[in-house]
């Protein structure tokens, strides 16, 4: 291995003389404490370092030994139900401290029930599966031999316990060599591991809250970006998703946020359940936790650590879903390394490769057909908080330009404990259209008409209140008042779901389908009353009304035929109201 | 600890607060420095960057009167340490960490580095043990939990400090005592009758015995002022997760603290961001906030009550706009309703704890707790929104319902937000169903049937 030695030091960089080959994004040790960091900068045979550790007492001199390979983590069946640093390093063993040390270690090796799928004499290619792995708890996994491997196996190990860093296979490679293939594998953050096909996108990714789903969805593979000002409620709508959503595997990477979010995600999540299976939660939830005290150069990283965690278990034929909060904290971190190195500013101070590097970020989302044949699917949610909660600022921007979901978050909607404070008229969804056969085939064939009708109203609100302000609420026609009226009910009885209600935080897509059918039939029969004469005081005062508003928070996903009990009750209100009036 | 050494005429420049040193000792990057000037004066600093000849010093105080030839420099060998023990307990220090109440020095019992170490937030506790502090609108409406950091957003002028000592003096788990609580007061840049009038209400409220104060003075320089919270929040995690206390920490003003992070960065040439601050400001305020919170398995907390004044009352500005993105929530006052006399002048709409919801509600404190705050959230908003229509049209134009909802903002303010004396969370909680029993039953969406039954309908007052 290459060794270099530190001649000058400042921060989280270091510059050092090589007398040898170094590469850029090789990841190298520094010290006697062996501190991780990567070689950002080649110049003649000096090299500049990011260190992804505090640097405290380094001093020149000190030997930077580099590992000949691309900083890489170790992807395994032990991932899953963990929780690591951005460097994917364990934070919850046993023996760890209290704080955070510098020169921390990967997870030890793990002894998991092993199981080959495979034969002697089979030849495999790249990125086959050789074997599955049943642990005691939680799912099953698939093992995979690396993407860039591929060849005749030699030799399997028969069914059963193996620790997951030996070789369990030994393949003989096209050129002859001899490769041995572990339960786990290391693969560079910075690479996306190589697919067979990149499918287009199909089916929804259901994320159980209902201002997302009905009205912008996102697909299976799809991105979404998430921005909002502090205390719009990002945090608790990312937490809200990863409980709820329908994937298989939830990525989730805390990325310069607050440790006490860190310690309530770990301390609600093992308590509660997966809607769609039953299982804990955790089981299914992999958390890298960076928070914002965290070294800064580990946060750049983390993002990167975190979409190759999940391409991993898209390659098993998973749906991952990925929860970046924030994005604006990676950006940042950008920012303060190119800083460091002397780099010519862009907008904002940003360096100017920030949009490309948000752009590869977000084309790591896809719907695949893996190398093994099976389709996987990988969903980026990213959160991104604006200064000042202004839109547009560069992160946000070129955000923008690579998501097809954009969940825009309203500071007003929040004051008001509006939550999901999702702001219907600037958020946007260009999912919907591959998505309205995926609701026709769930039973709901309005979806897209009781959608579009639902944007209208909430539409024509903000251009009526804009009104009112002028000429006073009750000089508008009762039409228009029975518009306000409406867009209230879909306000507060359809989009406001609250995260912390044990019957509302989840919503099913059946729920929902009930849900907006009674809405969408309110504003009908309404419409037609007002018609006849009814007065917009009394279908304000309709008990049928409040019942409709607290729907979500009264009748929950096993009381789904109450909707239809609902739905009567409204038909006989409004029979009753024009029996009344005649 | 390595031998200190000393090292005397090898000073080959000074710009602003650095130091340029040959490199004649073996120190390592961020250790300690003592700079000694003709005066005999001890000056802090630390090892900024190394290569092989050079040494780059940061001087944290003013470098006034050094010159290359009769400067001595001092290396410790470590990071800058402060010197800890059970003792600190109603003392007064400097911003650095030297007593200056006149009395003995400290009996040291630990040594712990002032920058602190993240806490691994896998071994974090979840904050959950609700603090009553007697004020309605952060008891019912944004309730404080241990280990919380919910800082102030004030402007100049407005009771920022009354409030802040009024919860240091009442902060207690609900029916039960404080139990082993301290009191760490930090102020940075503060002129000396705010901390004489902090120091005498601690005393009256006989917890001076429990107060520690670190003061670092509107005269003292701001290069020091960067070590005020870092010297403070060491004491308070060394009372916290060392001797098991609650600790509050009132920081005030972090808006000087901010300012002299942007005038040190200038100094060194640093590239600014927004305003001038440096780009890695977040970072820098997330390393001093994100030391409060609780430990597993240990007894302590510490709670974090910053208070900063946002420059020319703007929530967008970037010292107030970082905190908030760092912090669990923020209490925002408001300059109108205290104009209008209102006390505590706490504006409701843009206030916010995010830990409330694991500190209230069935086990914590009332089952309708989240509910009463949740709906008394949405009227007022309602309230707001009809009084801007209102300021157009008049009132005149209004329809019944909204005029209703301007009554209930108008008493809402007058009722709950306005009080004189402390307030249990019980006494809170009547007075906002007695407010919501302004409005229109099928009004309350956010109240369950159940709940409007018990205290809307039959409600006693």
């Amino acid at each position: 291995m290459s060794r270099a030695v530190l001649s000058w030091i400042g921060g989280p960089v270091l510059r050092a003389r090589s007398d040898g080959p170094f590469r850029i994004n090789e990841a190298v040790h520094v010290g006697e404490r062996r501190l991780l960091g990567e070689v950002i900068r080649i110049e003649r045979d000096e090299i500049v370092v990011q260190v992804y550790e505090d640097t405290s007492g380094l001093r020149p001199g000190a030997v930077v030994e580099g590992s000949g390979l691309a900083l890489a983590v170790s992807l395994g069946p032990a991932l899953l139900g963990n929780i690591f640093d951005g460097l994917l390093r364990p934070l919850a063993r046993d023996n760890t401290s209290v704080y955070v040390q510098p020169g921390m270690y990967e997870l030890p090796a793990t002894v998991f029930p092993f199981e080959p799928t495979v034969q002697a004499g089979q030849r495999l290619a790249p990125g086959q599966s050789f074997g599955r792995v049943t642990p005691r708890q939680g799912r099953a996994q698939l093992c995979l031999i690396p993407p860039d491997v591929q060849g005749k196996v030699l030799s399997i190990v028969a069914a059963g316990e193996h620790a997951d860093d030996v070789p369990l296979c030994v393949l003989e490679m096209p050129d002859g060599h001899r490769r041995e293939i572990a339960m786990s594998h290391r693969w560079p953050v910075r690479k996306s591991r190589p697919v067979a096909q990149r499918l287009p996108v199909s089916g929804p990714m259901l994320t159980g809250q209902r201002v997302l789903d009905a009205l912008f969805p996102v697909a299976r593979g799809g991105k979404a970006a998430l921005p909002g000002g502090f205390g719009t409620g990002k945090t608790v709508l990312q937490e809200a998703l990863a409980k709820g959503c329908d994937a298989d595997i939830i990525v989730y990477v805390g990325c310069g946020e607050r440790g006490n979010e860190m310690a309530g995600v770990l301390h609600e999540f093992p308590q509660l359940e997966d809607p769609q299976t039953g299982r804990p939660l955790m089981e299914r939830t992999i958390i890298i936790a960076n928070t914002s005290n965290m070294p800064v150069a580990a946060r750049e990283a983390s993002i990167y650590t975190g979409i190759t965690v999940a391409e991993y278990f898209r390659d098993q034929g998973l749906h991952v879903a990925l929860m970046a909060d924030s994005t604006s904290r990676w950006a940042e971190a950008l920012r303060e390394v190119s800083g460091r190195l002397g780099e010519l500013p862009g907008e904002g101070g940003y360096p100017s490769y920030l949009s490309s590097r948000l752009a590869g970020f977000y084309e790591r989302a896809a719907r695949v057909k893996t190398l093994s044949g099976n389709e996987g699917s990988l969903t980026i949610i990213g959160a991104v908080s604006p200064p000042s909660g202004d839109f547009s600022e560069p992160v946000t921007t070129h955000t923008k330009r690579y998501v097809r979901c954009l969940w825009a978050l309203d500071y007003t909607r929040a004051h008001a404990r509006f939550y999901p404070a999702v702001h219907p008229l600037q958020s946007y969804s260009e999912d919907v259209t591959e998505l309205e056969a995926w609701w026709q085939a769930a039973g709901n064939p309005e979806w897209a008409t009781t959608r579009r009708r639902f944007l209208a109203l909430l539409e024509q609100q903000t251009q009526l209140e804009r009104m009112a302000r002028i000429v006073g609420k009750d000089a508008l026609p009762p039409q228009q008042q029975l518009t306000l009226l409406c867009a209230e009910l879909i306000n507060d009885g359809f989009l406001r779901q609250s995260s912390l209600s044990p019957v509302d935080r989840f919503c099913s897509p059946q729920r929902q389908s009930a849900m907006m059918h009674l809405i969408a039939r309110f504003i009908v029969l309404a419409e037609k009353a007002l018609e006849a004469g009814v007065e917009v005081e009394q279908l304000q005062v309709l008990p049928v009304l409040r019942s409709l508003h607290r729907m979500g928070e009264e009748l929950g996903e096993d009381e789904l035929e109450k909707y239809d009990a609902l739905g009567a009750e409204l038909e006989s209100a409004f029979a009753r109201l024009a029996k009344h009036n005649d | 600890m390595r031998p200190n050494l000393y090292t005397s005429g090898n000073i080959t420049g000074i710009q602003g607060p650095l130091l340029f040193l040959r490199r004649t000792v073996n120190v390592g990057l961020n250790e300690a420095v003592e700079v000694y000037g003709r005066d005999g004066k001890a000056r802090q600093g630390r090892v900024a960057a190394l290569d092989d000849e050079v040494m780059t010093v940061e001087v944290l105080e003013s470098t006034d009167g050094l010159s290359l030839s009769e400067t001595r420099v001092r290396f410790l060998g470590e990071p800058l340490h402060f010197a800890v023990g059970p003792d600190i307990l109603g003392r007064i220090f400097n911003g650095v960490g030297k007593v200056i109440d006149g009395g003995p020095p400290i009996a040291a019992q630990n040594s712990l580095r002032i920058d602190g170490l993240a806490i691994n937030p896998a071994q974090r506790a979840q904050p959950q043990d609700f603090i009553e502090t007697g004020v309605s609108t952060i008891d019912l409406m944004n309730s404080l939990v241990r280990g919380q950091k919910l800082p102030i957003f004030s402007g100049g002028g407005m009771p920022h400090e009354r409030l802040a000592v009024q919860i240091a003096r009442r902060a207690r788990l609900r029916g039960g005592s404080s139990g082993d609580f301290a009191i760490v007061f930090v102020g940075i840049g503060t002129p000396y009758h705010t901390a004489e009038n902090f120091r005498r209400a601690m005393e009256n409220s006989g917890a001076l015995a429990h107060t520690v104060m670190f003061l670092n003075l509107a005269s003292d320089s701001s290069t020091q002022r960067l070590l005020t919270p870092r010297y403070a929040l060491t004491a308070a995690e060394y009372l916290a997760f060392v001797e098991g206390r609650h600790v509050l920490v009132i920081l005030t003003d972090m808006t000087n603290y901010c300012e002299a992070l942007r005038e040190v960065s200038a100094s060194h040439g640093e590239v600014p961001s927004r305003k001038g601050y440096p780009g890695y400001m977040y970072s820098d305020l997330a390393a001093l906030y994100e030391r409060a919170g609780c430990i597993k398995g240990r007894s302590g907390s510490l709670t974090q009550l910053p208070i900063l004044t946002m420059p020319s009352d703007d929530i967008s500005h970037p010292i107030p706009d970082l905190t908030g993105y760092i912090t669990e929530g923020q209490i925002v006052l408001d300059r109108e309703l205290d104009r209008r006399g209102v006390y505590p002048p706490v504006k409701v709409l843009p206030s916010l704890s995010r830990l409330m919801k694991d500190g209230i509600g069935e086990g914590f404190t009332d089952p309708d707790h989240p509910a009463l705050s949740n709906q008394l959230y949405a009227a007022y908003a309602r309230a707001v929104q009809v009084r801007v229509l209102a300021s157009v049209v008049g009132i005149d134009g209004l329809p019944e319902l909204d005029r209703r909802y301007l009554e209930f903002g108008d008493a809402f303010e007058q009722e709950l937000v306005q009080q004189e004396e402390a307030r249990t969370l019980e006494e809170s909680m009547q007075l906002g169903w007695k407010l919501l029993r302004r409005l229109p039953r099928n009004e309350l969406h956010r109240l369950s049937d159940a709940q409007i039954a018990a205290h809307i309908e039959n409600g006693n007052g």
